[in-house]
């Protein structure tokens, strides 16, 4: 991220509707260019950042600044800023031409240019032949894709979008992620974008912010959100997680720690300064726990466990199962219709292990 | 058990459905054929076909009285309107719980009748009424004013008492209204103003026209509106009508005077089913505007 | 600045509509006749009131022909909405436009179109009449106000109830009657009140036979002012305030 430049700054912004505290003594640094997802779940305050980034909420202190000027003192409407709305908000009395014309109106674009950019908009979301329907006569995807033109037409510096995808159906919301992320690269314009779904967050973003009760939990690409989350929140937000809780027994060297949990000793690999007897959770994703028939199992740690459920996911089989301590695991396997062994049967017993450095291993958190 | 299921539906569509049959559609089609009879000065009317009430509303004498009715009542729906606009702006940024108690001040004058409360108008219009009283008290003029009796006073009047006819479709259209709209308009960078012309003011159109048929046409008939404010130089169709009707007894007039407003009120429906359509709710009645 | 400018201007609005009622109920206990001036408190217009027969008698009749039109009309109506909302039939589409247009078509046009047909068919102006004329120009708001009460009512729990052995009538009586009570009383209150309130259609379809409270009143003050009716007004204004009210926490209570 070091070759963008800082676009966007909150710094210590707060916000508080009627003693319900939504943002507290927020810090976040937007660059030029990026696409960058507010993820949370709901209530988290996502939405909030963006509504005032935009100028339809009065942040209570803190400071907004764009390229170095506080918005505070920019009504919404003269922000070089534009939003493509939950509900896509498109103005139902005038066409698709007039939606996206209006921005432009407003800022008194000349006829000629107005006509220019507005045809250029409606080719780039692939509605040219519609420019003269209204938006009642469009469907969910289309309409997005006005609300998307009716946007960037005005060239913001800043494109903000409140989960601008999750009216729509499944499939056509995997062919939306793909396209906004075409358009974002084509403009080179800086998109925000909210949502509460983990896994749009990490197949469209360039960064992820992830949000609870108003304080950011972390923020980094996908991939170290995914693969290294911060806290206990962040990892069970984004995707399935195990939980073991055990404490360190010794340092082996720098990297690594043994450490027990669920009665085996397991060395795992940490940056973290654990010292003998932290507590500590060592979180696994189902991808990477490896199950193993109890009765072939060599002599190495593992931990024994029978199976109550499996679930038949396609790509892969889901396996439930129930450690001799009461704790539940998922692992999930993917599908080889070659190996004869690879089918479970209910109650059956296995062996789990992992590869050292595939687990994450937190701090003991006392509020869980 | 079938039997009694039928027995239900039976009376309850058919009560309703001959009701309004007998007494709503029978009578409507009565007054068009009255309106092509004979006036006859014993028995009322003739059934003889004759063209004589339309020639009569087309004299050029009534034509007068007829544009002075009409102009009197788009006025009143333009003070009405002028009104009920702002109030309902005002209204809708309140909080939302404060809303329904004003409304609910604003229309209990209003369960009272309207007669009465054009009775007390008369009070307040006179030469020694409040008006003129507070008007000459802070020195504004220096004699009273000849208010009452005067167009001025039946449109005063009338106006009063149409003003929650107004208010109310004005208040259903705002509030069906989505604010998301208003907050994009302000993200694509239209002022307050801009925001009021090309939005707001498109989008709850049928409203105002609602509010406009439900002023307009009761505004041409209250003839005790124009009897006790207006005296009897400034009458109004339902003046002439009545008159009509209870002493000249010219009934194919009158019932032509009545076909012309069953086609006003068409027109003004006309004019409705547009602005729905302008403002894009798929077009079509929708009676919650009502 | 702008929110004093709003009440402001919802005062002033709320302070033009109530003025002409204060005025009435200022001059109904004022000694003065013709209330210009204010020469002391008295009740004597409201014992005038009392004493005048015709006036009672009026009233009284008003009374009735309220009473039992918006009972009337409530009952058809109730049935017609819900059948507008249960069942398909032939003609639906028509009724429901019948409904619709006779809701906006102007006083006076329905009151001669009444008047045409009782003379046709020979009906004697008085009591029946009115009668007539009342409930069908109260129908409508009957059949829209509950009408709207039931689209707003997830009618499945009259499915329910079939499955559960109940015929139509006792789907009617059962489950939806109390579901739309409220929208029912207050049909009927603003029937009463249409009713009661009603000058345009009554000048036409009454006989001299059987006066009523809003004609009397419109005779009386034609010719001059006359500080009974002021006393009578304040009554009527206090009364509905009063129904209104009522109707109000009776709504409140049913809801919690």
């Amino acid at each position: 991220m070091t070759e963008y430049q800082p676009l966007l700054q909150l710094s210590g912004v707060s916000k508080t509707f009627a003693d319900n505290t939504v943002l507290d003594a927020l810090d976040l640094t937007i660059y030029d260019g990026e696409f960058l997802t507010l993820l949370g779940p709901s209530g988290c305050g996502k939405t909030t950042v963006l509504r005032i980034i935009a100028g339809f909420e009065q942040e209570d202190c803190g400071s907004v600044m764009l390229d170095q000027q506080n918005l505070a003192v920019l009504k919404a409407e003269l922000r070089p800023v534009n939003t493509v709305f939950q509900s896509y908000a498109l103005f139902p009395h005038m066409t698709v031409y007039e939606n996206i014309a209006f921005g432009l109106k407003m800022h008194k674009v000349a006829k000629a240019d107005i006509k220019t950019r507005v045809d250029e908009a409606l080719r780039m979301v692939r509605l040219d032949s519609f420019a003269q329907r209204k938006p009642h006569q469009l469907s969910g995807g289309q309409q997005q894709r006005v609300a998307i033109a009716r946007a960037v037409v005005n060239r913001p510096r800043l494109l903000l979008l409140d989960e601008s995808l999750s009216a729509l159906d499944y499939k056509l919301r995997q062919e939306m992620q793909i396209e906004l992320k075409r358009l974002q690269r084509q403009l080179n314009i800086t998109f925000v974008y909210v949502t509460h779904d983990q896994e749009e967050a990490l197949s469209m973003s360039d960064r992820i912010v992830v949000l609870n009760k108003g304080k950011v939990q972390q923020i980094g690409t996908p991939r170290e959100i995914y693969e290294n989350p911060a806290n206990l929140f962040v990892a069970r937000f984004i995707g399935e997680i195990n939980q073991f809780d055990g404490h360190v027994v010794r340092r082996i060297d720098e990297q690594h720690v043994e450490v027990v949990a669920e009665g085996a000793d397991w060395v795992v690999k940490t940056d973290h300064p654990f010292v003998a007897d932290d507590k500590v959770h060592v979180l696994l994703r189902p991808e990477d726990i490896r199950l193993t028939k109890s009765e072939l199992v060599l002599d190495s740690v593992h931990v024994e466990g029978h199976i109550y459920e499996c679930s038949y996911k396609g790509k892969t089989l889901d396996s439930y199962i129930r450690l001799a301590s009461g704790t539940k695991v998922i692992a999930s396997e993917f599908f080889d219709e070659d190996d004869p062994d690879f089918d479970y049967r209910l109650e059956q017993k296995v062996a789990l292990q992992w590869t050292t450095g595939w687990e994450v291993v937190l701090p003991y958190e006392y509020a869980n | 058990m079938n039997m009694q299921i039928n027995q239900f539906r039976f009376w309850a569509i058919g009560l309703a459905t001959s009701w309004l049959a007998l007494f709503v559609l029978v009578p409507s089609l009565m007054v068009l054929v009255t309106s092509f009879l004979t006036r006859d000065p014993d028995f009322l009317i003739r059934f003889e076909f004759s063209l004589d009430g339309w020639r009569s509303v087309f004299d050029p004498s009534f034509i007068s009285l007829l544009w002075d009715s009409l102009s009197m009542a788009l006025i009143t729906a333009c003070i009405c309107l002028a009104i009920a606009y702002p109030f309902v702006m005002c209204l809708m940024s309140l909080p939302s719980k404060w809303r329904p108690i004003i409304l609910f001040l604003l229309i209990v004058p209003f369960w009272t009748n309207s007669l009465v409360r054009i009775y007390a108008i008369q009070y307040l219009l006179g030469k020694k009424g409040l008006i003129n009283d507070a008007m000459l008290g802070i020195g504004l003029i220096d004699k009273p004013l000849d208010l009452l009796y005067t167009p001025f006073a039946v449109i005063f009047g009338l106006s009063y008492i149409l003003l929650p006819f107004m208010i109310l479709p004005i208040y259903s259209a705002m509030e069906k209204l989505d604010l998301r709209l208003l907050d994009a308009a302000k993200d694509l960078g239209a002022n307050a103003a801009q925001r009021l012309w090309r939005i707001t003011l498109p989008l709850t159109l049928p409203g105002i026209v609602a509010g406009s048929l439900m002023v307009i046409l009761p505004a041409m008939g209250m003839f005790f509106v124009a009897d006790l404010l207006g005296g009897s130089k400034h009458a109004l169709l339902g003046n002439v009508i009545k008159n009509q009707f209870i002493q000249t007894r010219d009934w194919p007039f009158g019932a032509a005077l009545s076909v012309l407003m069953i086609i006003l009120l068409s027109f003004m429906l006309w004019l409705y089913y547009r602005a729905t359509k302008l403002s894009n709710r798929q077009g079509g009645i929708n009676d919650s505007d009502f | 600045m702008t929110q004093t400018f709003k009440f402001g201007f919802i005062g002033l609005v709320l302070f033009y509509v109530y003025s002409p009622i204060f005025v009435l109920m200022v001059n109904s206990v004022n000694g003065s006749r013709y209330g210009n001036k204010w020469q002391g408190f008295t009740f004597k217009w409201y014992e005038k009131l009392f004493e005048n027969d015709a006036l009672m008698q009026a009233a009284w009749h008003s009374l009735v022909v309220g009473i039992t039109s918006a009972t009337a009309a409530t009952v058809i109506g109730t049935l017609a909405a819900v059948a507008l909302q249960r069942y398909r039939f032939y003609g639906k589409g028509a009724v429901s436009s019948l409904v619709f247009v006779s809701m906006l078509t102007p006083d006076i046009v329905m009151a001669i179109a009444l008047l045409i047909l009782f003379v046709t068919l020979g009906i004697e102006l008085g009591y029946i009449s009115l009668l007539i004329a009342h409930i069908t120009f109260c129908l409508p708001f009957v059949i829209i106000s509950v009408f709207s009460r039931l689209k707003g009512l997830d009618m499945s729990v009259t499915e329910a109830a079939r499955d559960l052995g109940a015929n139509e009538w006792q789907v009617f009586s059962k489950i939806i009657l109390p579901m739309i009570l409220p929208a029912v009383a207050s049909g009927w209150l603003l029937s009463f009140t249409l009713s009661i309130d009603d000058v345009i259609v009554s000048a036409f379809v009454t006989g001299p036979g059987y006066e009523i409270l809003p004609l009397k009143v419109y005779s009386m003050v034609r010719v001059g002012v006359s500080p009974e009716v002021n006393a009578i007004s304040t009554l009527l204004f206090v009364g509905s305030v009063v129904l209104i009210v009522i109707s109000q926490l009776l709504l409140r209570y049913k809801r919690k």
